[in-house]
């Protein structure tokens, strides 16, 4: 049972849930962007959660299939065809021999997740099947897919055709978006006016928007509390000693574009952080698209807490519907 | 200055012993993240060493972060009772300084450079105060270097080098980074050194390249096959200058599986390093020799 690839879309990448240990080396977690919809896509076609799915950007590939099978496709809005028949989404459908699946333009959301049953079985790489292309490792032959490629198949358990995910459940951002943040790491460094608009103004995703990271602009300019420079944090006053920094981290070099890491994140360097997205948010930057008005919202650790409960809630429930 | 802790979102323990550079914080951090990962404290998933800090990941669904931060600062303590003392490894790599491939390079993004007239080497040299570049790079390669922190990308060292804080070389980055840097560039930025471990954008500035591979996601060099990223933080490395003529005989050893770094395990001393840098360095180097 294989995959193969006719068009690879705009880059489309085998995903899982990640790669986590890795880090204190350089390499980072990876998996699906947004991982409740990977986690949906799996249970749809019967598979483990974490079974290997396509993750895919923007634009859908073309993918022909050469033994019958059971897909679901999950994410954001851009809906899929069977040899030109719509599919509906967050539902498995099947699949025949030599049929050729597609999709339409998106409607709305940024990443669509493709899970088959069996789930993409390329080699696990650090315990996770991922792709992480800056290293050449995990996911097919460590890159983004390309047309020609052939995408081998593990067994399926036969089940799931025709299962769906309720409305209530299916979850994408609505414009304008509101991530939450806990203020903290170097937050200190900002000057007061600077914690207040950084809360206060509307900002949008810009282009530079991927799985590394996502950048924002359109608020004011953001200015520090003066200081002489800490040895070796180098002269720019956004700069620190180089540090680890955290999934979801906002770094905003020279004080004027946030950027918040996500999960092919680069594990350190010398920009301050002024606090961290929370967990519970993490997936829907995955479907921001750039233009996307954002505000940020300023929470507490406990707060973050339950907002991270209600997460596990929503999960639950889908994994009881879907038993 | 006191160690900060500080919360990362809900999922991280962001601990600073220093905000500054120095050894003596670069080891209370070291120390501070191998007691956590010996302490076993149940639910973290990463403990990352940096230069002067460290980083924690948890699963908040397995233990409250007031938990995780309540037992972190219990082995503050016993992290600066411990003696400063590391059992590491030494290893040389060498370098070929001056090389085509980076100089190819650094021509290619000369306007983004603070002086375009002239090479990063030169540039180095000069505002650092050494004669001329073989000055340079004999004080390069003339001390030891820690490998304060592996990151940014996979298998990346930062390094610092282990002489006086006045001695230490120092340059800014790029005025705008590079979209490209050669693989095994060994570049330096403020008073970091590093080794690209895959090619791409940079920032550092370029003075040589090593014929030695440091990750190798296939597995393949003979000693990379267990596993794929060469350093570790706390790792001591000493650069030796080499000619083309070596670099293309270690290019062709690596590729034959022939090649193999000279390493020793050593045992670090903080107190006896400072008591007598130059000395202390000398011993250090004359280990990888055998002696």
């Amino acid at each position: 049972m294989a995959i193969k690839v006719l068009h690879h879309g705009l880059a489309t990448t085998v995903q899982d849930l990640g790669r986590p240990g890795y880090f204190h080396l350089g390499i980072p977690l990876g998996g699906a962007m947004d991982r409740y919809a990977m986690r949906a896509a799996n249970l749809l076609v019967g598979n483990d959660e974490g079974a290997a799915g396509l993750e895919a950007v923007f634009l859908g590939p073309k993918l022909e299939f050469t033994e019958d099978t059971v897909v679901a496709v999950t994410g954001a809005d851009m809906p899929a065809r069977v040899d030109g028949v719509e599919q509906p989404g967050w539902t498995a459908f099947p699949v025949r021999a030599g049929q050729t699946l597609t999709f339409d333009f998106l409607k709305s959301g940024a990443r669509i997740y493709i899970a088959v049953a069996g789930g993409i079985d390329v080699p696990v790489a650090l315990g996770s099947r991922s792709t992480y292309p800056i290293g050449a490792l995990g996911g097919y032959k460590g890159r983004p897919l390309a047309a020609g490629d052939e995408l081998p198949i593990g067994a399926g358990n036969g089940s799931g055709e025709g299962r769906s995910v309720g409305e209530p459940l299916r979850r994408l951002p609505a414009a304008p978006v509101a991530l939450r943040v806990l203020p903290g790491l170097y937050w200190d460094r900002l000057a007061d006016a600077a914690k207040q608009s950084f809360f206060a103004d509307e900002w949008k995703v810009a282009p530079e928007a991927d799985r590394m990271g996502y950048r924002f602009r359109g608020g004011r300019k953001l200015s520090f509390i003066e200081r002489q420079q800490p040895f070796g944090a180098g002269s720019d006053p956004s700069n620190i000693v180089d540090s680890c920094y955290p999934y979801g981290s906002i770094q905003v070099p020279g004080g004027t574009e946030p950027i918040i890491l996500h999960r092919d994140a680069v594990s350190g360097g010398g920009y301050f952080m002024l606090g961290t997205v929370i967990s519970a948010d993490m997936d829907l930057i995955g479907q921001m698209q750039p233009h996307t008005p954002t505000r940020f919202v300023e929470v507490t650790m406990d707060e973050a807490l339950a907002a991270r409960a209600e997460e596990n809630a929503r999960l639950e429930a889908l994994r009881t519907s879907l038993s | 200055m006191p160690t900060r802790y500080t919360f990362g979102g809900d999922e991280h323990l962001f601990v600073e012993c220093s905000d500054e550079m120095s050894l003596e914080a670069f080891f209370k951090s070291l120390s501070m993240a191998n007691g956590v990962k010996e302490s076993g404290i149940k639910g973290i998933t990463e403990i990352c060493p940096a230069n002067a800090s460290f980083q924690i990941k948890f699963d908040p669904d397995l233990i409250k972060p007031d938990d995780v931060l309540r037992e972190v600062r219990a082995i503050e303590g016993a992290a600066e009772r411990a003696e400063p003392v590391i059992r590491t490894r030494i290893v040389e790599i060498p370098v070929f300084y001056n090389d085509p491939w980076t100089h190819e390079t650094l021509m290619r993004f000369r306007e983004r450079h603070q002086e375009p007239s002239g090479t990063d080497l030169d540039y180095a040299t000069r505002i650092n105060g050494y004669v001329d570049v073989d000055d340079f790079v004999a004080a390069h390669s003339g001390s030891p270097w820690f490998v304060s922190m592996v990151g940014f990308v996979a298998g990346l060292p930062f390094m610092y080098q282990m002489v006086e804080r006045q001695r230490q070389i120092q340059v800014p980055k790029y005025l705008r980074p590079r979209t490209d840097t050669p693989r095994l560039t060994v570049g330096h930025g403020g008073c970091f050194g590093c080794i690209y471990s895959v090619r791409g954008a940079g920032g550092y500035q370029m003075f040589g390249i090593t014929p030695m591979p440091i990750f190798d996601p296939t597995q393949t060099t003979s000693y990379l096959r267990n596993f794929m990223v060469f350093f570790r933080p706390g790792d001591v490395v000493k650069f030796k200058p080499i000619d083309r003529d070596a670099y293309d005989q270690a290019v062709e050893d690596v590729d034959k599986g022939r090649f193999s770094p000279p390493v020793r395990e050593v045992s670090f001393d903080l107190r006896e390093f400072q008591k007598d840098i130059t000395g202390y360095n000398t011993r250090l180097e004359g280990m990888i020799n055998g002696h």
